[in-house]
């Protein structure tokens, strides 16, 4: 079939399976609009800023597991999308972004709305192209959609100048890619995974650290499986929340900088890390030299670069975690569960020691009463994404996750401004379940725009912000390391959300107490329309227990212990 | 540990637009360092070999060969331990020098004069680098215009 670049876009799309695309036109991109006009087939969704486009396409890539779509123009369009697409990389999310460029003929000429965009996205993809000529678009395309979800996720930029989608070429699109330099390694080696389970069968104090791998790998069900049947305790990082429910017996909770006390000290005090596409980033370790000093590492992880990166692993498996876990678990007789009785008790002394709480000793509502109450209101119920900073450390450490994609966080790059828009490519991938974005004062008003495109295509995501009127993480730095000096982090200067909310259209709350709280909620829950609460929280509240940045992870700052 | 040793790595490439940036931006983007670095197509291929002199912990160099394997297109990486290495220089002098001195040096270098000039000769040796580093030491008595190395290539054994 003879068609023009652009309609070969739309067909390689209809034919990916794509249902949404998040976008927002501009000249070098208009061939392609103009042909989305013409289509039934997927809706498009116009962000109301490019940024917020690429991390939709995110939450609804995280959400759904399939690969998001985000389109652009050149120029600026592009660069807007740039701190999306670190995101992704940084996370290893599925995502295709297309972006517009000027004719091929005017590149390098410095044109209107020019800019290198490869040269920009190169150090912040898994890869990307420049289309050069229209009969390279199909598979260009399924390439891009192939390298985005095949192997460690990450995003994929195709960049297709204006005279590329208006030209005419061949389009066939039924054929297998087939990459001769790019063939991720799935299975693991069988030898390696015997080893692997002799050493946890030998070891006294063995411990899983899962991490986000397990979650893009669909290997929840079998990493339950493999931990019940060992009955060896489990960390989660950040990535990793809800792969484990949360009143599972052997889960640990969270580790790392603001981890549990008794997560970070089983972690130090383990003999044998079970790593599952966990890959030993610094908030997790904090001071290297000290992490884990008596473990040897079983390291599972599908990137071969993850693997001996930081720690050396002694047992390095390289393979889908989904694969490796499905063949562990027909060793997994090998392991007696009764061998590691007193490390799990160890482990629940640790976590009587210290337990993850908090204190209600304020006039304010507790930030972390309003994530523990979302909740015990909403509980499975609710897809939790949020923003970055203490509410973002509180939601981990307090929400009660069931499953496996219930939370959509920036991790690896810590974006503020992620979590609305990501919010909405969740409600968009999985309109079922309640869209909840925690967020803060600061980071909400970074793509508070999105209300409008929230409100126009119905995507009632309930965002709840705990205003401290603070950029609370960073002021709790300043508190703890510099003397208290709050230098540009007061946001006392704040707008009226209720009122902000409205008009776009949406349902503003503003609430002080507790029966406000459950009251607003029920409210934005049961008329089903963008919502922002606006939860006046203590403000002076740390996130606790904290690792100080290159600290030990056993060195932990901790609540002081009160009568409750 | 973290001692800093000297490694030669072959990559073999796509030969495609943009290529070259890929690895060089992986290099400066993870703050490892080139010494040197060679590229040409590998005849009657659609690939192109390059040849990357490099420096730092096993660890490092453990990582830039699993991060040169993750680019899309790099089809192979060798990470030599057995192998031949050689590089070239031109040397350009003034035909004032003494002419036979350098040639016989360019001799014991595995070389010869290239280009002979009205005012300058051109010299060339082809050698392992510590060697042609030597032959470039030797060589400032005779006042050296211009020198250009090539950086190294290599083959495993
Ligand atoms: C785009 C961006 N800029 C700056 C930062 C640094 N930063 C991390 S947390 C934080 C404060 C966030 O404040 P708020 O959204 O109110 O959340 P809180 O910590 O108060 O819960 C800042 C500025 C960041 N992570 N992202
Ligand atoms: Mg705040």
């Amino acid at each position: 079939m003879q068609i023009s670049g652009a309609r070969m876009v739309i067909e390689a799309l209809i034919k990916e399976g794509v249902t949404k695309v998040f976008g927002y036109p501009g000249g070098a991109i208009m061939n392609v609009y103009d042909e989305i006009y013409k289509q039934k087939d997927f809706e498009h969704i116009l962000t109301r800023h490019e940024q917020a486009a690429v991390h939709a396409a995110e939450g609804y890539a995280k959400a759904s597991g399939k690969v998001g779509v985000a389109m652009v123009t050149s120029g600026p369009g592009f660069t807007n999308a740039v701190t999306g697409l670190a995101d992704a990389y940084m996370d290893s999310v599925p995502i295709v972004v297309i972006s517009g460029q000027v004719p091929m003929s005017l590149i390098g000429t410095d044109a209107f709305q020019e800019i290198d965009a490869v040269g920009i996205s190169r150090s912040c993809t898994k890869h990307n192209y420049l289309v050069t000529s229209a009969k390279d678009l199909p598979r260009i395309l399924k390439e891009a959609f192939y390298i985005a979800r095949s192997g460690r996720p990450g995003p994929v930029h195709v960049d297709i100048p204006k005279d590329v989608t208006a030209d005419i070429a061949e389009f066939d699109y039924d054929f297998e890619v087939e990459l001769e330099t790019y063939k991720p390694t799935t299975k693991g080696n069988p030898r390696q995974i015997k080893k692997a389970i002799e050493a946890i069968a030998e070891a006294k104090r063995p411990l899983f650290y899962l991490g986000g791998g397990v979650i893009n790998s669909n290997a929840a069900e079998e990493v339950r499986e493999l931990v019940h049947k060992t009955g060896i305790p489990a960390v989660e990082t950040f990535m990793a929340r809800g792969t484990l429910r949360y009143d599972d017996e052997l889960l640990v909770s969270m580790l790392g900088m603001h981890g549990s006390y008794a997560a970070n000290m089983a972690m130090s005090e383990t003999d044998l890390i079970i790593a599952l596409g966990a890959r030993f980033d610094d908030r997790v370790t904090g001071k290297l030299s000290e992490f884990a000093k008596y473990a040897k590492v079983i390291h599972v992880d599908i990137d071969p670069a993850s693997i001996s990166k930081l720690v050396n692993a002694h047992y390095p498996i390289v393979g889908d975690v989904k694969n490796v876990v499905s063949e562990m678990l027909k060793l997994s007789d090998k392991i007696d569960p009764d061998r590691y009785e007193s490390w799990r008790e160890t482990i629940k002394n640790f976590d009587e020691l210290h337990p993850l709480t908090f204190y209600e000793d304020s006039q304010n509502i507790k930030p972390q009463w309003v994530i523990k109450r979302v909740g015990e209101l909403l509980g499975d119920d609710a897809n939790i994404s949020t923003d970055v900073g203490q509410h973002q450390m509180w939601t981990a450490q307090f929400y009660p996750f069931t499953r496996p994609r219930q939370l959509i966080s920036s991790g690896g790059l810590g974006t503020m401004g992620f979590g609305f828009p990501a919010a909405m490519g969740v409600k968009a991938a999985v309109p079922e379940k309640i869209s909840i974005n925690f967020s803060g004062d600061g980071s909400i008003l970074m793509n508070i725009q999105e209300l409008m495109t929230a409100v126009e295509k119905n995507l009632p995501v309930i965002n709840i912000i705990l205003n401290n009127n603070f950029l609370g993480m960073v002021r709790q730095w300043q508190t703890l390391f510099y003397d208290n000096r709050i230098s540009e982090t007061d946001l006392s200067m704040q707008p009226d959300f209720v009122k902000l909310a409205e008009s776009f259209g949406g349902i503003g709350y503003r609430v002080q107490t507790k029966e406000e709280f459950d009251k607003a909620l029920k409210d934005a829950v049961k008329q089903n329309k963008v919502a922002i609460i606006d939860v006046v929280v203590e403000r002076f509240e740390n996130v606790l227990p904290m690792v100080p940045a290159g600290g030990s992870l056993f060195n932990m700052m901790l609540l002081e212990k009160k009568e409750k | 540990m973290s001692e800093s040793i000297r490694r030669v790595i072959s990559v073999i490439v796509v030969n495609e637009a943009s290529v070259l940036s890929r690895i060089t931006d992986l290099f400066s983007g993870r703050g490892y360092n080139i010494s040197s670095l060679t590229v040409a197509p590998i005849p009657d291929t659609k690939y192109s070999r390059l040849t990357i002199v490099t420096e730092g912990s096993l660890r490092v160099i453990e990582q830039i060969v699993k991060q040169l394997h993750k680019l899309i297109p790099v089809l192979r990486v060798y990470d030599h331990v057995d192998f031949v290495e050689k590089e070239m220089a031109l040397v350009k002098f003034s035909v004032d020098e003494d002419i036979s001195d350098i040639a016989a040096l360019c001799e014991a270098y595995n070389g010869k004069i290239a280009n002979s000039g009205d005012n300058t000769i051109i010299a060339m040796v082809a050698d392992e680098p510590k060697r042609v580093s030597n032959f470039l030491n030797i060589i400032k008595r005779y006042n050296p215009k211009e020198i250009v190395r090539s950086g190294a290539v290599a083959l495993e054994r």
